[in-house]
């Protein structure tokens, strides 16, 4: 027996088939069921190594230090009277929005450059600009505390052969600070470069021509035509890239482990030292989870914007 | 119908505790004892697991367990988030290496050893409130302090210079031979401070550090408790603001002028290195720092010399970081687990593992004192006689964070408050009353 509402191509092929697999047939038919299928063992990895965590840590972060009593919102509470945790909240912020401002810049700039060189010289300086991004994070990190160590600092071998003084590259908060930022930014910002790059290289040539006819300078043509043909890429790398950086442990942990005065502590390492060294696992995942609402909003917005206008270019 | 045979009360008692029992009694066949999967710190004197993985192997195959024996590196952290991850999975090890604070973070997933260590008490004598500190919860041993990667972190100096520069003969202060001089009654603060003040001069700062590190923490803490400097008391009551915190802090804006610039960015390897690299006259470490001279920089090492802390109106306190060896709840083997660690805590078998990593680790009971390896180590021969604290040193163990209740002791050492404290006042620039207040905050912040 035909299903009622079934397509009449599939009435035909099931109909001697019994009802059972006939439904099965029907359902398989369909695009929306044969691409769930497909794509469940992806959705079944995001739920196993993305949902089911950050439920865990949502449901820790309301429990107690013991982990045997529900706190509710006690520990965000808690976190929010403490000088210390508003400090680390101002620095992630600052470290995050910084780095981030400066990736963006740099990369636009760079991928500009870029655009501009021949295509047979541009790969070359491509995969230069690229070898950053490429190294394990960890690994450059350490590279860089050679530089900066405060015992044989190279860059202070350097300042006192010019005849200046050494500088406490990790040891004054300012100058710390200033580390973290410079080492986020020289690592993230051939991502932004290769994909400003790529969104360039899709620009239709006939756009500059045709302001080009109409006498618009290089900055009307960077206004009126690149930037608004980019936004959604440089909608989704800031995004996705603020989202990395406020999630950063590598570099502060390698450089500072949050010093000196814990004035580089970002919400990461934070979390480390008050969840996993001092034992106290809700706590640290109430840290690790403080971004979540703000970074989700931004991504609810951020994302929306991104769709709308892609409708509105079809 | 057949007869049906009538289970009586005693009958019944009878086979709960045969049941019980089970557990045990190992079986005497090939692994019929079992499997027991170890995680012990990976020492950083590579001998030192080469011997450890020897005596495992000679007792798994005299007790017919198979045993896996896994190294886990303190590098980046790695053994406190496996003992983390382990106690939330609740798999992973039977048997852990437990770094200083992790028997008290993880108690409440571990099993008791009363049982292991009164035998071994009663062999070797009774453990230092010390190792009561870190190890008992609520009257009960949770672990048994081990040797292996214990450490003392007092100072290791230079001897020519300290002889040239800052006028102290260190052999003559701290012979290599039970005794107690004079001279070492002089060895306080304040000679500390001018001996800082002559290595200043000539270029080879003290390699002390008020980073947020372990080294830093403990040194830090140490001179708090010389000063007599509680931040919280064993009660659980916060004790910052005293005339003895004051005092410290008084002390230590005299110090930190004759320390490296740098002091605030110090991790745990750039004092091993400025010894090595021949830029400093006075560190705090175990001799592993002068174990690696001997190896890259023979004339250096041949000029070292450990011994205790100076003293101050307190007393003489010298940091000290542990492991201990824990068995969890939810492992499958815990009477194997429990026998392993018994049988690695005898006398003979710390003696040999102390013996491969030159004398690096303390053993637990001061009976195993008499090991000849901090005897016979050297060059300079006796550099490490006065390594491990001896009665006539008359220097006790000492944690950043004692006496504190160990739950806020744990976070007084983790997050670096006495490092922080200090850097406040000579850092920061501001006044000791306003720093201490500081720290008040952030201590009800740990009570809370």
């Amino acid at each position: 027996m035909v299903q009622a509402g079934s397509i009449p191509i599939v009435e035909t092929v099931a109909a001697p088939a019994p009802a059972a697999r006939g439904r099965l047939h029907s359902a398989m038919r369909r695009r929306s069921m044969v691409g769930f299928i497909m794509a469940l063992p992806l959705i079944a990895l995001i739920a196993g190594l993305v949902v089911y965590p950050a439920v865990y840590a949502i449901y820790l972060s309301l429990l107690d230090k013991s982990m045997t009593r529900f706190v509710g919102w006690h520990n965000f509470v808690f976190l929010l009277n403490r000088a210390t945790f508003q400090m680390v909240v101002f620095q992630s912020v600052l470290f995050a929005i910084s780095a981030v401002v400066a990736k963006a810049f740099i990369g636009f700039v760079l991928a500009h450059l870029m655009h501009a060189i021949p295509s047979r010289r541009q790969r070359f300086y491509r995969g230069l600009l690229l070898i950053p991004w490429v190294i394990p994070l960890a690994l450059s990190t350490l590279g860089w505390w050679w530089l900066f160590d405060p015992t044989y600092s190279a860059l202070n071998w350097l300042l006192n052969r010019l005849g200046l003084p050494s500088v406490s590259w990790l040891g004054e908060p300012g100058w710390a600070r200033f580390c973290m930022i410079l080492v986020n930014t020289w690592w993230g910002e051939p991502f932004f470069m290769i994909m400003y790059l790529a969104a360039l290289k899709s620009v239709p040539e006939q756009l500059f021509e045709a302001a080009a006819i109409d006498g618009a300078t290089g900055l009307q043509k960077l206004r009126y035509v690149t930037l608004p043909m980019m936004r959604n890429v440089i909608s989704l790398t800031v995004l996705f890239s603020l989202i990395v950086t406020f999630a950063n442990f590598d570099i502060v942990r390698i450089l500072t482990n949050g010093g000196p005065l814990n004035t580089t502590h970002i919400f990461a390492t934070y979390a480390f030292q008050v969840g996993i060294q001092s034992g106290n696992i809700p706590l640290g995942a109430a840290v690790s989870l403080f971004m979540l609402p703000v970074l989700a909003i931004a991504a609810v917005f951020v994302l929306r914007g991104v769709t709308r206008r892609s409708q509105e270019a079809m | 119908m057949g007869s049906v045979r009538r289970i009586t009360r005693r009958k019944a008692l009878r086979l709960a505790a045969a049941t019980g029992a089970l557990p045990l009694v190992h079986i005497r066949t090939s692994h019929a004892a079992g499997r027991l999967s170890v995680g012990f710190w990976d020492h950083w004197v590579p001998q030192g697991n080469e011997v450890m993985a020897k005596q495992i192997a000679t007792w798994a195959e005299k007790n017919k367990v198979e045993v896996d024996f896994d190294r886990i590196t303190s590098s980046g952290n790695k053994l406190l988030v496996t003992i983390a991850a382990e106690d939330q999975a609740r798999t992973g090890h039977d048997v852990l290496s437990f770094p200083t604070w992790e028997v008290q973070n993880h108690h409440a997933k571990l099993e008791p050893v009363d049982d292991v260590v009164g035998r071994l008490e009663a062999k070797y004598g009774a453990l230092d409130p010390f190792y009561q500190y870190l190890g008992k919860v609520d009257g009960h041993w949770m672990a048994v302090p081990a040797s292996s990667g214990s450490q003392y972190k007092g100072p290791c100096a230079r001897l020519d210079l300290f002889r040239e520069h800052c006028g102290i003969d260190l052999p003559a202060m701290y012979p290599a031979r039970a005794e107690h001089t004079a001279l070492s009654d002089t060895w306080t603060f304040e000679t500390f401070l001018k001996a800082a003040a002559a290595s200043k001069k000539i270029g080879k700062p003290f390699g002390i550090g008020l980073g947020t590190t372990a080294d830093s923490v403990d040194t830090s803490g140490s001179i708090f408790a010389s000063f007599g400097a509680q931040l919280v008391d064993a009660k659980g009551a916060i004790t910052v603001k005293s005339d003895a915190t004051r005092a410290v802090l008084e002390y230590m804006k005299r110090l930190v002028p004759e320390l490296p610039q740098d002091v605030y960015s110090f991790d745990d390897a750039i004092d091993n290195r400025m010894l090595i690299g021949d830029q400093t006259t006075l560190i705090y470490n175990p001799p592993s720092a002068w174990a690696v001279a001997l190896r890259d920089a023979p004339k250096v090492a041949a000029q070292c010399w450990s011994f205790p802390t100076p003293a101050g109106p307190a007393g003489r306190f010298v940091p000290m970081n542990i492991f201990q060896f824990g068995v969890w709840s939810f492992s499958r083997n815990k009477t194997a687990g429990k026998e392993l660690i018994e049988y690695l805590m005898q006398r003979e078998q710390v003696q040999q593992r102390c013996d491969v990593v030159y004398g690096f680790d303390i053993p637990p009971f001061d009976s195993m004192l008499d090991f000849d390896i901090w005897d016979k180590a050297g060059p300079p021969p006796g550099t490490l006689y006065n390594y491990p604290l001896r009665p006539f040193h008359k220097a006790n163990r000492w944690i950043t964070g004692l006496p504190a209740p160990p739950q806020i002791a744990v976070q007084i050492y983790n997050q670096a408050l006495t490092c922080n404290l200090i850097a406040k006042v000579t850092q920061g620039g501001l006044p000791i009353e306003k720093a201490i207040a500081w720290a008040e905050n952030e201590l009800e912040g740990y009570l809370g």
